[in-house]
């Protein structure tokens, strides 16, 4: 019986009853005989001398079995790598030691560590360490840093300033002599914290026979990790085997190489027993990157008629007190590329500084540099739409790239986004929200002096991240191009190796679907494997919206392999030519004659039998790709919302959301309309809700989920979702991706709707997060002039 | 998260508790555990033992005594809300009880545990002072009751001696034509209230206001009588502007702590601004 194609079904998530029912398996959850617990000593300053450290009551602890500081792994473990360095932007990398030699540099660099029988030990045992701190001059924010006279993280780093980064494109000059408008603007993207459900945390072994070390952690990319760690131990990368288990989310959080892997790693081997290290919360808050924390200096030219012509971005990136693994590529490359956004805009330039500061490195963060740039445009768009009093729908059609200019070439010539039809998702999003009697509400309600106000997003986004050539190009340290193993077995059951390392994302399921609709197996008789080095082949693993997009388009032209082999011995069995079958859902049969048929199973079992087999054609059913992409995806939508704000509490209340997204083709609709949800939700909880806050000391004011304000399923409405359908012409399957479009385009959705309300006071900007307080404390000013 | 080492003890009565009070003088009373946990394992609280009163008799339920509803300091938020006694006779005790962090901490927290413990920005602190409630507490000198309005002293700081148990709060049934109320402003992150309002409003014959009482948490160190807003409002007529000018006295006099989500100035505005919503409120239902 034939298979019906589970493609575009909402097929349950298989992954989801064992996690949700306690049987999911993590990192903190391997158990290896004599496991010793990892616990690290972090910095209480944010930048201080150290001038001794005495471990030695520590060290007489009964149950603690070593305790190493910065100078004990000094000869063991180089820096904590930065692997994306974009050319030509004369990167200084400041030399980042997973234990501190000689200065702190923010609140949680690490000190000390201490391998103890238990974690209480470990962490009694660190309370027993002896610091002589001689504090420093801090500096927190980024344009203080770049100050004369500021405090000096480095010698070698003069001004603070890391990078700088310039990419532009069209001619600035003309474009703002020749406008009919110009303005500029202080944009400011506060620093947040990822919070993966699960923190950091690594299981690290070392076999002092085969010289083999074994390391689980909660990584997005395994074999970066196994790079990695081979670099910074010198261990061969043969001798690595790297595990990411069940992970917890990651949201960026779990791409970087962080310190704690590292020692873990080192001390493991050192000690050759197995060790595991596990942050607590409080310590994932100091410890774990950071993301955004933009200063974003725009100026932007305009025509009367809404054109938007110009728009120079200056932006200065907090990258806190080193340069963590992607960090740099984020406020470069991820962001100035997205400045133009949807519209076509032919005079683009931007300038990025990185600068060091006394706080916790930042890198990747969901959307990463892309809701930066997004914010920035979508929020242009509503101002000029403000300043020539035109409607922003008005002002955003005039600026849409139209469907027919596809592929389109941005300003600078960087990329080409790939496919597009950006009225269409307006159009539906205006019908579902019924836009004109929105703002005939929307005017009764400013009648009876109530704060109502309507906001759009209207977004485009890199994803799907590739090519290798791109990635080169950019000065990422790696390849983007993606792998899969497609292997059936003599019964006929299927195992997939995918270098994807899913954490969160659903592909147990959607890659099942996707070799289920091209070789008529059902579900239940595939498997999905990722997150080992030691089974799955290369891989560069999940962020950017790229595991379906490329990786799945590696799964699907391995599965076409595997099915070109069996339509070859199916023929064969059959006693005809290959042209002469159909490959249909599973099963070959002769064309015109389904009866004369071998089922998918019977021609799994001749090709490892090999009784029977066509000439020139090997046994067995394994087949690799690699698939490198000849361009990124490039999906958008448009949000709408409607706030209306309390004006005695200043709390903005979302009425409704209204979120309409282009991801191409969709595998499994439920699994979209659920990366949609948490996306939109993370994105709302940037301009409303969150905000890592530090004090002049540099310590972390948001240090606990007491004080830092993550969204929460009573947060908000629910959302109303729609999608329409514009494939991506350069993938076998036409997908875009569709993991962080929520995040990119939430955020401006909900901040220009509550300027949109503020704006009968005269309030034309307003800084994230507009909490109750922030709102309260504008109209106030606003009232007393 | 890892607290420091500490002692445990399941006592089994209520003497036996006062006993290891006496005898630990370093140790804390857990019950729900969902004030005093957090804390230990942020190592904010290193308590040298745990007096466990989970397994202690005759300090948990509901009744309702002499026209009071009296509830055992060990009764869960959960259990209040479910209560028939409570539902009937004080239903703001369970708008309030809904109100108190997620599902989990009402599971688990307790009545008691909350006033004992005093948080600054608890709901219970104000709803009881707003009710006039009376706490029972047992020490080495037996028992005793506390007046609501002598229990909070401080953050975190009650009229209890270190020896004492509170068992029980009981809460008298508020006179004919009362209306309650609590209103909440609650924090993003924690829950808790950063301003927090209860009020209770009584309606002479003459239809004028005859008795309020009126209470505010969260916003200071400890939960507050507003005794401004109640005189100006007793003997009047319950007007809308009569109602605001009262409202308007709930911050005189009062201490504000400020946070990142929350300064000291807003939460002075927000004092009135709840206090003339939980007053609102509670006259309409004292109308009927």
């Amino acid at each position: 019986m034939a298979v019906t194609s589970l493609f575009g079904s909402s097929v349950k998530r298989r992954e989801d009853p064992k996690l949700i029912t306690g049987g999911g398996r993590y990192t903190d959850d391997v158990r290896l005989p004599g496991l010793l617990s990892l616990a690290i000593l972090r910095s209480p300053h944010a930048h201080a001398r150290i001038a001794s450290i005495d471990t030695s009551a520590a060290r007489a602890m009964p149950g603690v079995v070593a305790v190493y500081t910065g100078a004990d792994l000094a000869d063991k473990l180089a820096g904590v790598p930065c692997a994306w360095q974009p050319k030509n932007s004369e990167i200084k990398v400041p030399d980042y030691r997973a234990l501190a030699l000689d200065k702190v540099r923010y609140v949680g660099d690490g000190v000390a560590a201490v391998v103890a029988n238990d974690s209480y030990t470990a962490r009694d045992a660190l309370t027993k360490i002896d610091v002589h701190y001689e504090t420093l001059p801090v500096v927190v924010k980024q344009l203080d840093a770049m100050k004369p006279g500021a405090p000096q993280l480095y010698d070698s780093v003069d001004n603070n300033v890391a990078f700088h980064f310039h990419l532009e494109g069209g001619d600035l000059e003309a474009a703002f002599r020749d406008a009919d408008l110009t303005f500029s603007h202080r944009i400011v993207n506060q620093r947040l914290i990822p919070n993966a459900m699960e923190t950091r945390g690594a299981v690290a072994t070392y076999d002092r026979g085969s010289e083999e070390l074994t390391i689980w952690c909660t990584s997005q990319n395994p074999h970066i990790h196994r790079l990695l760690l081979s670099a910074v131990t010198g261990i061969s990368e043969t001798n690595i085997r790297v595990i990411a288990p069940d992970v917890g989310g990651g949201f960026g959080s779990k791409i970087p190489m962080f310190a704690g892997e590292m020692i873990a790693a080192v001390i493991a081997k050192d000690l050759a027993r197995p060790v595991k290290w596990f942050e607590d919360r409080s310590e994932n808050y100091v410890a774990t990157t950071h993301g955004r924390d933009h200063v974003d200096d725009i100026e932007v030219a305009a025509m009367n008629d809404g054109r938007v012509v110009g728009i120079k971005v200056t932006a200065y990136a907090n990258m806190g007190a080193y340069l963590s693994t992607a960090a740099p590529g984020v406020p470069t490359w991820l962001f100035s590329v997205m400045l133009g956004g949807p519209y076509d805009i032919r005079n683009v330039s931007s300038d990025v500084y990185g600068v060091l500061t006394n706080t916790t490195p930042t890198d990747a963060y969901r959307g990463a540099g892309r809701p930066e740039a997004t914010y920035i445009i979508e929020r242009v768009m509503d101002t000029v739409a403000k300043k020539l009093n035109l409607d922003p729908t008005e002002v955003r059609r005039k600026n849409f790239i139209p469907s027919t200019s596809f592929p389109y070439s941005i300003a600078s010539g960087a990329i080409a986004y790939d496919s597009g039809d950006y009225n269409l998702t307006l159009d539906r999003a205006l019908e579902m929200v019924d836009y004109a009697r929105a703002r005939e509400d929307q005017a009764h309600a400013r009648a009876e002096g109530r704060l109502v106000g309507i906001g759009f997003s209207t977004y485009v986004e890199v994803c799907g991240l590739a090519p290798s050539a791109a990635a080169g190009a950019m000065g990422f340290g790696g390849g983007l191009y993606e792998s899969a193993v497609v292997r059936v077995h003599p019964t006929g059951k299927v195992t997939v190796l995918t270098g994807i390392s899913p954490h969160g994302q659903g592909e147990d399921t959607t890659f099942a679907q996707l070799v289920n609709s091209e070789l008529g197996v059902p579900l239940n008789d595939i498997e999905i494997i990722h997150g080992d080095t030691d089974r799955i082949p290369f891989g560069w693993g999940t962020y950017g919206s790229r595991s379906t997009a490329v990786g799945g388009s590696a799964l699907v032209f391995a599965a076409r392999k595997v099915r070109d082999k069996m339509i070859k011995i199916g023929a064969h069995l059959l006693e005809v030519s290959p042209e002469e079958v159909i490959f249909d859902q599973g099963n070959i049969h002769v064309k015109g004659a389904p009866d004369q048929v071998k089922t998918f199973g019977d021609v799994a079992l001749a090709a490892y039998t090999a009784w029977n087999m066509p000439e020139g054609v090997t046994p067995g059913l394994d087949e690799t790709h690699f698939y490198d992409p000849v361009s990124n995806t490039y999906p958008f939508g448009a949000h709408v919302c409607v706030v209306e704000i309390d004006r005695e509490t200043g709390k903005a209340d979302l009425k409704r959301y209204v979120a309409v997204d282009d991801v191409g083709n969709v595998i499994n609709p439920m699994i979209v309309d659920g990366q949609v949800h948490g996306g939109v939700a993370q994105g709302l909880a940037q301009a409303v809700l969150e905000t890592a806050a530090y004090d002049d000391n540099g310590q972390l004011l948001s240090g606990t989920m007491m004080d830092y304000a993550i969204p929460k399923a009573s947060s908000f409405p629910n959302f109303e979702l729609d999608r329409t359908v514009t494939p991506c012409p350069f993938n076998p399957m036409g997908l875009k991706g569709a993991g962080e479009t929520g995040s990119i385009a939430s955020t401006p959705a909900l901040m220009n709707a509550i300027v949109d309300a503020l704006s009968p006071l005269g309030i034309d900007d307003l800084d994230m997060p507009a909490t109750p307080q922030r709102i309260w404390q504008i109209v106030q000013e606003r009232k007393g002039r | 998260m890892y607290p420091s080492e500490f002692d445990y003890f399941a006592p089994t009565s209520v003497d036996e508790v006062v006993k290891l009070l006496q005898e630990n003088p370093d140790g804390k009373i857990i019950a729900g555990g969902h004030s005093l946990l957090p804390m230990m394992k942020l190592r904010l609280a290193a308590p040298a033992s745990l007096i466990d009163i989970g397994k202690v008799p005759g300090i948990s339920g509901i009744r309702t005594e002499n026209g009071n509803v009296v509830i055992g300091a060990r009764t869960t938020y959960d259990q209040i809300m479910k209560s028939d006694d409570v539902k009937n006779a004080l239903p703001v005790v369970v708008e309030a009880a809904g109100v108190v962090g997620d599902i989990q901490v009402r599971n688990r927290g307790t009545i008691g545990g909350s006033i004992a413990h005093a948080d600054p920005a608890a709901d219970f602190p104000a709803v009881l002072l707003t009710l006039n409630a009376s706490v029972n507490a047992t020490g080495p000198n037996g028992q005793r009751t506390i007046g609501i309005d002598d229990m909070f002293v401080d953050m975190f700081t009650t009229s209890l001696e270190p020896e004492e148990l509170v068992t029980e709060i009981s809460i008298p049934q508020p006179a004919a034509n009362t209306g309650i109320a609590y209103e909440k402003f609650s924090h993003p992150a924690s829950g808790y209230a950063i301003v927090g309002v209860g009020a209770s409003v009584t309606l002479g014959a003459d239809g004028n206001v005859s008795a309020a009482r009126v209470s505010v948490t969260g916003a200071g160190p400890v939960a507050v009588r507003a005794t401004g807003t109640e005189e100006a409002l007793v003997g009047q007529a319950p007007t809308a502007d009569a109602v605001k000018a009262a409202a308007q006295k709930a911050s005189d006099g009062m201490t504000f702590l400020g946070d990142i989500h929350a300064g000291e100035e807003y939460r002075a505005h927000l004092t009135r601004v709840f206090t003339e919503r939980a007053l609102n409120q509670a006259i309409e239902r004292a109308r009927g």
